[in-house]
């Protein structure tokens, strides 16, 4: 088990340089002069935008701005924005309220996700079943941004129960809400993953067995039912964190939550690239762990599963 | 970013004149936008406590919660060329003159600004001013800001400002061959000079933009700490250091040592950054917020329903228009002309406005703005403005008798600001009046539109809209239509043009110069470089918590003269 | 337990594979036809209703999305600025969008591109990722290690930089660059979950028995492994084929969705959004569309999964 972990963490090393190989790649081949675009529709003065471009390191080459970068990140100077703040502070700013905003959204999706999924595969076919399929439809079907603006329209402006700015540093109360709309559609899947998964082992051998030998029908239940049904909805909720961190775009906006996504699409859209990739770099890591998790739940969660 | 603020959302309007508006100021409402000018705002309640709150309200000491968003630069005033870093700077700082809310300047900081030629100017400041760290402000305090400003390795945003002043070319070389510029002269400590190289009768007007404040000498040791917590000379300062908190707000408390015109009437001003407007209109609307100058796209048909006489709605100096490149084929010559003019013909522009911004837009008649001294309704060939199908149809045929016409009429636009939906409407209107292919040409991002406009590389019309700098007519034109100018992204050149602005610049009556102005503006709707569309409105509300408040020309509320009910 | 040998009604006399791996060979009904398992299942899916419910369904929206012009003959793009936002009237059963197009009409011309968007989406994340999942969990060692840690960077680029660059990069803005957009960024997670659900089902008994009876490595994934561990994929597949049409609505509100000479239920809900205030019905029709279209297929990948699996057959 050591040895395993230990190899998954040696293998972060790779993951690293290629993630942010591709994401400065990426962030290189993004069309338009975002020196340019910091002008407006006003001129553009050449030497201004020349000094400027110098300062960004947007006069090298692409594998020279990689490089410097690599520098950056060992001597922890990631360099700035363009509004000149270094961007170790804004990820400092960024990260903690996203973090738990994430939280809340895995804990509401999860706990929710499981239980009802788990009460609907138990009655496959039931109006509990039924109204389960529905709420997961209208949660598919209707994008997060209608969610989320119905959400605060409702308990903001009409109900006065939150406030419609959550801001940056907010309470685990404040962030019901916003994490609920984060945490909507993945709920959808959590559901239906379990309730297919407890609908598949209810018929499996070892549950018959257990039920046979007489165990109460609760510890049935909760041991050999949900324990084999996880596997599926602990992958997915290990490959929604990231998910939910850099993609609460529309959530962060709706709620004015200064965080991750908001600020990674802001950079995107401004070509900032080493706000991009000290962001992205973060979450890799983050996604490399969670993962790493994942993997070692899984033999937590069927014993046949090991590793070495 | 920069003051054309390519992230706005088509939601800036009002209904002039219409019968939208208060309930309660009926009277107010049927005013039109002249009356509205002198009146300055709508939703302002000088002279009367709006009744159902405040009327016996104390005054309250808490600072007033103003809508905002975060600065994209440090808060340095010739490095800020958008609204959210520029809201602040006006708050912190005071210049030589500052607007009031109808456009007019008056003296701040400037005891007298005297030119006889339009061309040199002698330039007086008041006695015993402060920064607000109790360093003086003197004539070096403006001419050390100007030069730090225009020099190119300072790299500032706004350093085309200071172009007219002579030694600009010297220090805006790469490398610069002079430091500060030749034509700024220290006289005495309140007295500087100023040469410019060629006569521009509005160069006083201008000296109301944040690029003119003063800057104190501690600003020059270390730029990049005054660009976190500046220390200015205006009605506000900031409430401690590390007020300015990122993405989040910035507070300003009353700052005593300023003796202007701005006064501060309330007990300071909080802004509060929001990422979105829907968010911040739910603030405003649940009594978290006070005031608010931009509307959501989801409240334009029903904010006024909402806040009642707390609505705001009046028209302000932001042009909207797609600019139809010269070079572009089938768009050159005189069946250039004629396309052009079919169709601004064929855009139904009073449709739209109702429909896509609920009124919160109106129909351009010429090439400015209706707040700014000197705009007319009437410039002869502003008929082409106007919605006329069968007129539009005649003109294409002519045009197709020239050379037949193939392929897609595209405008192209930033789909990450929200231009979609009138973008939309605009082509359709062509498409379905013109019967030709008339589609919006998506970019991605703001940049990927500007490289494709600034490189001539963009094979269709494109979107432009200008947000004035300072409230004058030529602000309009001369950068944008002028041979050669910066903003000339459609490479339009007309001497007859160019000869009319450079007599309007060297007239220094003000109304000879705004009729020469308007005389420039027959010949652009005749060649049409670019198709107005509309005045985007200065549209927003005020919370039940406080009066007084008025939208200034350039549609942000004037903070200084807002009054807090306890 | 399950497979082609065991046949329903004899699992109860089957003992534990680990004593007496012949046993369930045994009980191999000679004279029966060769059966898969994938045939099996067809014998199932015929007998259900709800497949066929959710088949006539997917039919409907198949042929609304290839032929949408016998539904309707407006012309969706067409706009009437007059009509903004108005009701339903004689003609227009559905109403009106802001810009005064007919709701009906766009609802059946954007079944197509958000149809399309969401199918090709989804095969190619399932394929894509079921492929790589099953390798990686199957194989293990190198093989996982390579392609887990591939997915995992994939992971890490963001939906809006990406979808920005391809659409840069392809020159071009369609249904095709939008699936191909929302695929780069969803195999992943499928690779993971199908991963997750071979390393379950590897160590299951019958694997073991299938190995033993002679069948190479590749044999058993394919007949044996990948049809039992489906299941977490099929619900998967299923609700993303759903989350993809509103996705690009997303894509859409964030600027880098189809275009709009593209009629599409997601660009239609996008465009709602800014009426919700005013006129939220105009936001019902395009969602209802889409909730059609989900419910069709998640009843058929429920059906799918159950034939799939031979316990459930009997019911």
């Amino acid at each position: 088990m050591g040895i395993y972990i230990g190899r998954r963490l040696l293998q972060m090393i790779p993951v690293f340089i290629g993630a942010t190989l591709l994401i400065y790649a990426m962030v290189f081949l993004l069309p338009g002069d975002p020196i340019a675009a910091l002008f407006g529709d006003k001129p553009v003065s050449p030497g201004v935008a020349a000094q400027l471009r110098a300062q960004y390191h947007l006069d090298q080459p692409f594998l020279v701005q990689y490089l410097l970068f690599l520098k950056g990140v060992f001597t922890l100077d990631l360099g700035n924005t363009f509004s000149g703040q270094p961007v170790i502070d804004v990820m400092a700013r960024a990260f903690p309220v996203t973090i738990r905003l994430t939280v809340v959204a895995i804990i509401v999706e999860a706990v929710l996700g499981i239980v009802v999924g788990l009460l609907a595969g138990l009655r496959r076919g039931g109006w509990f079943d039924s109204l389960s399929l529905f709420v997961s439809l209208l949660v598919i079907a209707v994008p997060i941004f209608v969610i989320g603006f119905v959400a605060r329209y409702v308990f903001a402006e009409k109900l006065r129960w939150i406030k419609a700015s959550v801001g940056p540093d907010p309470t685990w109360s404040q962030l019901l809400i916003p994490g609920i709309v984060l945490g909507s559609v993945s709920f959808a899947y959590v559901l239906r993953l379990t309730r297919n998964s407890v609908a598949e082992n209810l018929t499996a051998d070892h549950v018959r067995t257990a039920t046979a030998k007489g165990l109460k029908p609760g510890r049935v239940l909760t041991v050999h039912v949900l324990r084999n049904s996880l596997i599926p909805v602990v992958t997915f909720l290990g490959t929604d964190v990231g998910g939910l961190m850099a993609g609460a775009v529309v959530t962060e906006g709706i709620f004015n939550i200064p965080g991750v996504g908001g600020t990674l699409y802001q950079a995107i859209i401004r070509t900032e690239g080493a706000t991009v990739v000290a962001f992205v770099t973060v979450l890799v890591i983050i996604y490399l762990v969670v993962n790493l998790l994942v993997d070692l739940l899984y033999a937590v969660l069927d014993p046949r599963i090991r590793y070495v | 970013m920069s003051s054309f603020q390519p992230d706005e959302k088509p939601t800036r309007i009002g209904r002039v004149g219409g019968p939208v508006l208060s309930r309660r100021d009926g009277l107010r409402s049927a005013l039109g936008a002249a009356a509205l000018l002198a009146l300055a705002a709508c939703g302002g309640n000088d002279d009367e406590p709006s009744g159902d709150e405040s009327t016996g309200g104390a005054s309250s000491t808490e600072p007033v919660t103003a809508w905002g968003g975060e600065p994209q630069n440090p808060l340095v005033p010739t490095n800020t060329n958008e609204t959210g870093g520029g809201k602040i700077l006006d708050a912190i700082f005071a210049g030589l003159v500052f607007y009031q809310a109808d456009g007019k300047p008056v003296n701040d900081l400037a005891e007298s600004i005297e030119t006889t030629d339009a061309q040199n100017y002698t330039i007086k400041i008041k006695a015993d001013q402060k920064f607000s760290d109790g360093s003086p402000v003197t004539a070096t305090s403006f001419v050390d800001a100007w030069n730090y400003g225009a020099l190119v390795t300072n790299a500032q945003l706004n350093s085309y400002f200071f172009e007219p002043i002579v030694g600009y070319a010297e220090v805006s070389a790469e490398p610069p061959t002079a430091q500060t510029m030749s034509g700024l002269k220290v006289v005495d400590d309140n007295t500087f000079t100023v040469a410019l190289t060629q006569p521009e009768s509005d160069f006083p007007l201008r000296l109301g933009y944040s690029s003119f404040y003063p800057l104190p000498a501690s600003a020059f040791t270390d730029i990049k700490a005054f660009g976190e917590n500046p220390v200015g000379n205006g009605p506000y300062k900031l409430a401690e250091t590390g007020a300015w908190k990122h993405n989040e707000r910035i507070d300003l408390v009353v700052n005593d040592a300023y003796a202007g015109g701005r006064k501060a009437k309330n007990g300071g001003l909080s802004i509060v950054f929001y990422a979105s407007l829907d968010t911040a209109y739910s603030d405003l609307t649940s009594g978290n917020l006070d005031t608010l100058d931009a509307l959501p796209d989801s409240a334009l048909a029903t904010f006024e329903s909402d806040l009642g006489d707390r609505a705001v709605n009046q028209p302000s100096a932001v042009f909207q228009s797609f600019t139809i490149p010269q070079g572009l084929e089938h768009f050159q010559g005189d069946e250039g002309k004629l396309r052009r003019q079919a169709i601004s013909y064929a855009i139904d522009r009073a449709s739209i406005c109702k429909a896509v911004f609920q009124g919160t837009r109106t129909p351009a008649k010429d090439f400015t703005s209706p707040v700014i001294a000197g705009y007319s309704e009437t410039i002869p060939g502003n008929e082409v403005l106007s919605f006329d199908a069968a007129k539009a149809k005649a003109l294409w045929a002519q045009a197709e008798a020239i050379s037949p016409y193939s392929g897609t009429f595209t405008i192209g636009y930033n789909s990450d600001g929200g231009h979609q939906t009138w973008v939309d409407a605009t082509t359709a209107s062509i498409r379905q009046t013109l019967g030709i292919q008339a589609e919006g040409a998506p970019y991605a991002t703001f940049a990927q539109l500007r490289s494709d406009v600034t490189d001539r590389t963009i094979k269709g019309a494109f979107r432009t809209g200008w947000q004035a700098d300072y409230p004058g007519l030529y602000n309009f034109l001369a950068p944008i239509y002028a041979t050669g100018a910066g903003s000339n992204d459609g490479d339009y050149t007309n001497p007859e043009f160019d000869g009319l602005l450079k007599q309007a610049a060297a007239e220094t009556d003000a109304d000879a110069s705004q009729k020469l102005l308007q005389q420039a503006q027959e010949l652009l709707f005749k060649d049409l470089p670019a198709i107005p569309l509309w005045y985007s409105n200065a549209t927003g509300g005020f919370g039940e918590s406080v009066s007084d408040v008025k939208f200034g020309w350039n549609s942000v509320p004037i903070y200084d003269a807002i009054t807090k009910q306890a | 337990m399950s497979d082609t040998s065991v046949r329903p009604g004899q699992e109860h006399f089957v003992a534990p594979l680990e004593e007496t791996p012949l046993r369930a060979v045994d009980a191999v009904d000679d004279s029966a036809p060769p059966s898969s398992q994938w045939g099996e299942a067809w014998r199932q899916l015929r007998r259900r209703p709800l497949f066929w419910v959710s088949v006539v369904l997917i039919l409907l929206v198949v042929v609304v999305a290839a032929v949408p012009s016998l539904f309707t003959s407006t012309n969706p793009r067409f706009q009437t600025l007059a009509d903004s936002l108005g009701d339903p009237r004689d003609g227009h059963p559905f109403g009106f969008t802001r810009l005064g197009e007919d709701v009906y009409a766009r609802t059946i011309y954007g079944a197509r591109a958000s149809v399309v968007v969401g199918l090709l989406s989804t095969v190619l994340v399932t394929v894509v990722g079921g492929v790589v999942g099953a390798i990686a969990g199957y194989y293990g060692g190198i093989w996982d290690a390579l392609l887990s840690r591939i997915s995992d960077i994939f992971f890490a680029v963001p939906l809006v930089l990406g979808a920005i660059v391809l659409i840069t990069s392809l020159q071009s803005r369609s249904t095709l660059t939008v699936s191909l957009v929302l695929s780069l960024f969803a195999w992943p997670q499928t690779a993971r979950i199908m991963r997750g659900s071979v390393l379950q089902t590897r160590s299951a008994e019958f694997v073991t028995a299938a190995r033993a009876l002679g069948l190479s490595r590749l044999q058993v994934l394919v007949r044996h492994v990948v049809p039992n561990a489906l299941g977490p994929v099929i619900v998967i597949a299923t609700i993303s084929l759903g989350t993809f049409i509103a996705a690009e609505a997303t894509l859409s509100y964030l600027g880098v969705g189809l275009p709009s000479s593209i009629v599409s239920w997601g660009g239609d809900i996008s465009a709602a959004q800014t009426s919700l205030r005013s006129a939220p019905q105009v936001l019902f029709w395009p969602a209802a569309a889409l909730s059609v279209t989900v419910l069709s297929f998640i009843m058929l990948g429920d059906v799918v999964r159950d034939a799939l699996d031979p316990k459930a057959r009997t019911r």
